[in-house]
C-alpha cells in the first residue's frame, strides 16, 4: 500500500509538468478550437529567454518575469501576424502553419545555443521531501501550477477583459454584437498561452534539462492531460495533467515489461481509451450539435 | 429634425447571392419604425447590413457619419444595440454576466452597477434568475435578457430582430410594452423587425414593407395597419 | 427521302464525337508527365532514379493521405506508423520467411489494411482535433515498439533490418534501382486507377457526402461506420504498400526513419499538393523530397527553420496548393487558347 501512495504522490510530481503544460494547451484551444502543436516549442524558446538573461546576470525571478512578459507579447505577435491573415483557410493550413512555426522556433533556438544539455536552476532547492518521494523542487512546481490556475481562474471569472474573452471564445458573434473586438480577444488568448507555456517551461527545465529538443514528450503528455480533462476547462486539464503523470508512473510500477521504452506507446493507449469511453474527456461537456 | 439613420440604395449579398435590391429608408430620432414581410423577405439582412455583417454597397450613415465601412464591434460602441434573431444569449453564463456583458464598452462603473438594478426593476423576472445560466431560462425570459443587454449599451438606436418569435401572446404584448416605455422614457430610437405585424404596427410610427429585398411599401404605421388591401397581400391578415 | 436516315446517322455521328474524350488541357499534361515518368529515367543516373523512386514511394502515401482526408474528411497525423508497419511487414517476410516480394508487397499492404480498419472503428467516436491528436500518439508511439527487445530477432531492433533489393526479372538488362522504380512506377498507377475509380464509384460519393455533411449524410441512409472505417482501412493499406515498396527500395528498414517528422512530413505533402486532388500528391512528394535538401543548401544551421518559411511562404501564396496553381494555370492557358 505504501508504494501504491508513493507511487501516486511522484506521479502527481512529474504530472505537475504536464498540467502546466495542459493549461497552456487549454488556453489557446479556448480561443481557435484547435491544438498548437508549437506550444511546446513556444515554451522552450521563453525557458532559452530566461535562461539567457540569468546568464546576463538578471537574478531569477527577474528573469521570470522578463521572460513571461516577452512571451505574453510574442504570443500576441505570433496570432496577430502569422494566423490572422490565414483567417478562414482550412484547419489544414493552419495545422500547416502551427508545424512551421515548430520547425522554425527549434532550429532558431538551436542555432542561437545549440544542442548542448544545458541545467536550469530552480528557486526551491531540491530537498527531498515525505522520506524522499517528492523534492522541494516538484513540491514548488505543484504549488506554482495551483497557483497559477487560481489566477486564472480568479482573472476570467471577476474581471471584465475575463468576460470578455469568455464571451469572445463561446459566441464570438453574439459577442461582437455587444462591442467585443474578437480578433483582439483571440490574440490575447494566445499571449496568456505563451505566458503559460514561459512558466511551464521554466518551471519544468530543473527536471529535464534545458535543449532545443526538451519539450516534445512533454507536449504530447501535455495534450494527453488535456484532452482527458475536456479541452473545455483549465481546472480540468490540470486535473488531467495530474493523471497522467499518476497513470504512467502506476503503469510503470504494476504492469511489467513497461520500461522507459514503453512510455509513448502507453500515452497512445491511454488517449485511445479515454477518447473511445468519453469522447469529451473525463471532465468535457457534450458537444450538442444542431442539425 | 436630422434622421438618425439613413439608408440609401443598400445592395446585400450573402456570396453570390444578392438578398437587398437598392433599400432606402431613414430613420427619425425617437421614432419607432417596423420593418415588415414574409420570411425571407430581407428583413433580418437589414438588420445585419446595418451592423455590417453582410456585404454591402450603398450608404449607410449614423448620425450623419458613414457606417459602412466600420466594423461591427465599432458600430455597436456608436450606440446602435442589435439584439438578433434567436436572441444571442450567452448561454453558458448566467444573467449578471449577461447584463454585464452588454456594458462592456463602457466605463463608467457606478452607472453600469445601477443600470443593472434598473434592468432587474423593468424586468423583475430577471432579478429572480440573475445567478442562473441564462441558457437555461425560458424563451420568454431569454427574450427580456436580450433586450436588457442591449439596453446595457445606453444605445442611441435598437435593433430588435423578431423579438416575439416563438414566445406566448401575452410575454409577447409585455415585450413590446416594455419597448414602448423605454421608447418614451429614455428616448431611444427603435427598428423592429417582426412577422406578427399586427402588434408591430401598434407600436411603431413608421412602417415599411420589404418584399424580396425591396421596400414595396412605406408609411404611417396607423395608415399601413388601416389599409385592408396592403394587410391582405404582404402581411397576412 | 432520306432525310430522317440523314438525321439518324447525323445523330449517330453526333454521339460517337461526344462518345470520344476531347483532349483537353488536363488530358495532355497527364499524358506528358506520365510519357516524362516513363521516359527520363532512361536517361539519368541512377542515383536520382533511386531520388525519384522515392518520390514515387511518397506519392503513394500521400494519396493515402489525400483519401481519407479529401474524401472522408478524417484526419491522420499518424499514417507514418502503416508505412512503418508495411515496410517491417515486408522486410520480415522477405528475410525471414523468405516469401519473394510480388507476395509479400500485397500482403504487407493487407495486413496494414486490416489495422487502419480496425483503429477506425475506435477512430469513428473522434472528430477534428481529437481525432488528429490520437493519430499523432499513433505516430509517436510506433518507433519505440519497433525498437522493443521482445521483437528484436525479427526487427532487428534498434538497428533494423537489411532487405535485399531485387533484381530485373526475365533477365532484363536493367539495373536494380531502374527496375524498382518502374515496379513502383506500375503499382503507383494501379493505385491511383483504383483510388479514382473509388472516389468516383457510389461508395466515393458517400465518402463525399460523409466529407461534406455527416449528419444530412446518415440521414439519408449511408452507414458512416462502415464507409468511414473502409476509408480508414484503404488508407492504411495503400500506405502500407508504399512502406512496402519503400523498404524494398532503400533495402533497410529501420525504427528511426518512421518518426513523427515523417508523419508530419506526409500530412505537408499533403497539403501543400491541394487536400483531396490526387495528382497533386506528386507534387506534394517532390515538395517533401527536395525542399528540406534545398533548405539545408540555403543554411544548415538553419535548415528547419528556412523549410518553415518555405511552408508558410505556400500556404500563404496557395493555401489550396499545387492544385490552385494547375487550375490557374489551366484558366491562364485557356484564355491563351481563345
Amino acid at each position: 500500500m505504501e508504494l501504491f501512495t508513493n507511487q501516486v504522490l511522484s506521479g502527481i510530481a512529474t504530472g505537475a509538468i504536464y498540467a502546466c503544460m495542459a493549461l497552456a494547451v487549454v488556453m489557446i484551444y479556448e480561443a481557435i478550437d484547435h491544438l498548437n502543436f508549437a506550444q511546446g516549442e513556444m515554451a522552450m524558446f521563453s525557458t532559452f529567454i530566461a535562461w539567457q538573461f540569468m546568464q546576463w546576470g538578471v537574478p531569477y525571478w527577474g528573469a521570470f518575469i522578463i521572460a513571461v512578459v516577452l512571451s505574453l507579447f510574442a504570443g500576441i505577435a505570433i496570432e496577430r501576424v502569422l494566423f490572422r491573415p490565414l483567417g478562414h483557410a482550412s484547419i489544414l493550413v493552419h495545422i500547416a502553419g502551427f508545424i512551421a512555426l515548430f520547425a522554425i522556433i527549434n532550429s532558431v533556438a538551436g542555432l542561437i545555443w545549440d544542442f548542448t544539455i544545458k541545467p536550469f536552476p530552480t528557486p526551491f532547492g531540491s530537498t527531498p521531501l515525505l522520506g524522499g518521494v517528492i523534492s522541494s523542487h516538484q513540491a514548488g512546481m505543484i504549488a506554482v501550477t495551483l497557483v497559477l490556475l487560481g489566477l486564472l481562474y480568479l482573472f476570467f471569472r471577476f474581471t471584465r477583459i475575463g468576460l470578455a474573452m469568455r464571451a469572445a471564445a463561446t459566441m464570438p458573434e453574439s459577442a461582437r454584437l455587444v462591442g467585443v473586438n474578437v480578433g483582439w480577444m483571440i490574440a490575447l488568448g494566445w499571449g496568456l498561452a505563451a505566458a503559460i507555456g514561459a512558466i511551464a517551461g521554466i518551471m519544468i527545465a530543473p527536471v529535464i534539462f534545458l535543449e532545443p529538443n526538451m519539450m516534445g514528450g512533454v507536449l504530447l503528455y501535455g495534450f494527453v492531460g488535456a484532452v482527458l480533462g475536456g479541452l473545455s476547462s483549465p481546472a480540468g486539464a490540470v486535473a488531467g495533467g495530474f493523471m497522467v503523470g499518476v497513470l504512467e508512473n502506476l503503469a510503470g510500477t504494476y504492469i511489467p515489461g513497461v520500461g522507459n521504452e514503453l512510455k509513448l506507446p502507453i500515452a497512445l493507449a491511454m488517449i485511445v481509451a479515454v477518447l473511445v469511453f468519453k469522447p469529451n474527456g473525463l471532465f468535457g461537456r457534450v458537444q450538442v450539435q444542431r442539425v | 429634425m436630422t434622421a438618425l439613420l439613413n439608408v440609401r440604395d443598400l445592395h446585400a449579398y450573402y456570396g453570390q447571392i444578392q438578398a437587398l435590391h437598392g433599400l432606402s429608408f431613414s430613420l427619425q430620432e425617437g421614432s419607432v419604425t417596423t420593418l415588415l414581410g414574409a420570411n425571407g423577405a430581407g428583413k433580418t439582412t437589414t438588420l445585419r447590413a446595418i451592423c455590417n455583417m453582410v456585404r454591402t454597397t450603398g450608404t449607410i450613415e449614423f448620425e450623419g457619419r458613414s457606417i459602412t465601412r466600420t466594423s461591427t464591434e465599432s458600430i455597436v460602441k456608436l450606440g446602435i444595440a442589435h439584439v438578433p434573431q434567436g436572441r444571442g444569449t450567452f448561454t453558458r453564463m448566467n444573467v449578471e454576466e449577461n447584463l454585464q456583458l452588454g456594458a462592456i464598452t463602457r466605463g463608467d462603473r457606478a452607472a453600469i452597477a445601477s443600470d443593472i438594478e434598473r434592468m432587474y426593476d423593468l424586468f423583475p423576472v430577471l432579478r429572480q434568475r440573475r445567478l442562473q445560466q441564462a441558457g437555461l431560462l425560458s424563451g420568454g425570459e431569454q427574450q427580456m435578457l436580450a433586450v436588457a443587454r442591449a439596453l446595457m449599451l445606453r444605445p442611441r438606436l435598437l435593433l430588435l430582430d423578431e423579438p416575439s418569435f416563438g414566445l406566448a401572446p401575452l410575454v409577447v404584448r409585455d415585450v413590446f410594452r416594455v419597448l414602448g416605455d423605454i421608447n418614451r422614457n429614455d428616448k431611444v430610437t427603435i427598428l423592429v423587425v417582426e412577422q406578427n405585424a399586427q402588434l408591430a404596427l401598434e407600436l411603431a410610427d413608421q412602417a415599411y414593407v420589404i418584399e424580396t429585398g425591396e421596400i414595396v411599401k412605406s408609411g404611417p404605421a396607423v395608415e399601413i395597419a388601416n389599409n385592408e388591401d396592403i394587410r391582405k397581400s404582404y402581411l397576412g391578415y | 427521302m432520306s432525310t430522317a436516315h440523314d438525321t439518324a446517322a447525323e445523330i449517330a455521328a453526333a454521339r460517337a464525337a461526344a462518345a470520344k474524350p476531347a483532349l483537353t488541357i488536363p488530358i495532355v499534361a497527364s499524358i506528358v508527365t506520365l510519357a516524362l515518368l516513363i521516359v527520363v529515367p532512361l536517361f539519368i543516373k541512377n542515383f536520382y532514379v533511386f531520388q525519384l523512386t522515392i518520390i514515387m514511394v511518397y506519392a503513394i502515401a500521400i494519396l493515402s493521405l489525400n483519401i481519407l482526408t479529401g474524401a472522408s474528411g478524417q484526419f491522420s497525423l499518424g499514417h507514418s506508423a502503416f508505412f512503418a508497419v508495411g515496410a517491417y511487414a515486408c522486410g520480415i517476410m522477405m528475410e525471414h520467411a523468405n516469401i519473394p516480394y510480388p507476395l509479400a508487397i500485397p500482403i504487407a499492404g493487407l495486413i496494414c489494411f486490416v489495422i487502419g480498419f480496425l483503429f477506425g472503428f475506435p477512430a469513428l467516436r473522434l472528430k477534428g482535433v481529437y481525432l488528429a491528436l490520437a493519430t499523432f500518439a499513433l505516430a509517436v508511439a510506433a518507433p519505440p515498439l519497433f525498437k522493443l527487445g521482445t521483437f528484436e530477432h525479427w526487427t532487428g531492433g534498434v538497428q533494423g533490418l537489411l532487405v535485399t533489393k531485387p533484381d530485373a526479372p526475365f533477365g532484363i538488362s536493367l539495373s536494380q534501382d531502374r527496375y524498382v522504380y518502374y515496379l513502383t512506377l506500375f503499382i503507383a498507377l494501379i493505385i491511383y486507377w483504383l483510388s479514382v475509380n473509388l472516389l468516383n464509384s457510389r461508395s466515393g460519393r458517400a465518402l463525399k457526402a460523409i466529407r461534406d455533411n455527416e449528419i444530412a449524410a446518415s440521414s439519408m441512409g449511408v452507414d458512416l461506420a462502415l464507409y468511414k472505417t473502409l476509408a480508414f482501412g484503404i488508407s492504411a493499406g495503400f500506405t502500407g504498400v508504399a512502406g512496402a515498396l519503400g523498404a524494398i527500395t532503400v533495402a533497410f528498414v529501420a525504427p528511426d526513419a518512421y518518426t513523427v517528422n515523417f508523419a508530419i512530413s506526409l500530412f505537408l505533402g499533403m497539403v501543400i499538393g491541394g487536400v483531396g486532388w490526387l495528382p497533386g500528391s506528386l507534387a506534394g512528394a517532390a515538395f517533401i523530397v527536395l525542399v528540406p535538401n534545398l533548405a539545408e543548401g540555403v543554411s544548415k544551421g538553419l535548415s528547419g527553420a528556412v523549410f518553415g518559411v518555405f511552408i508558410i511562404a505556400m500556404i500563404f501564396l496557395l493555401p489550396n496548393g499545387a492544385r490552385q496553381l494547375a487550375y490557374y494555370c489551366y484558366a491562364q492557358l485557356k484564355k491563351l487558347a481563345r
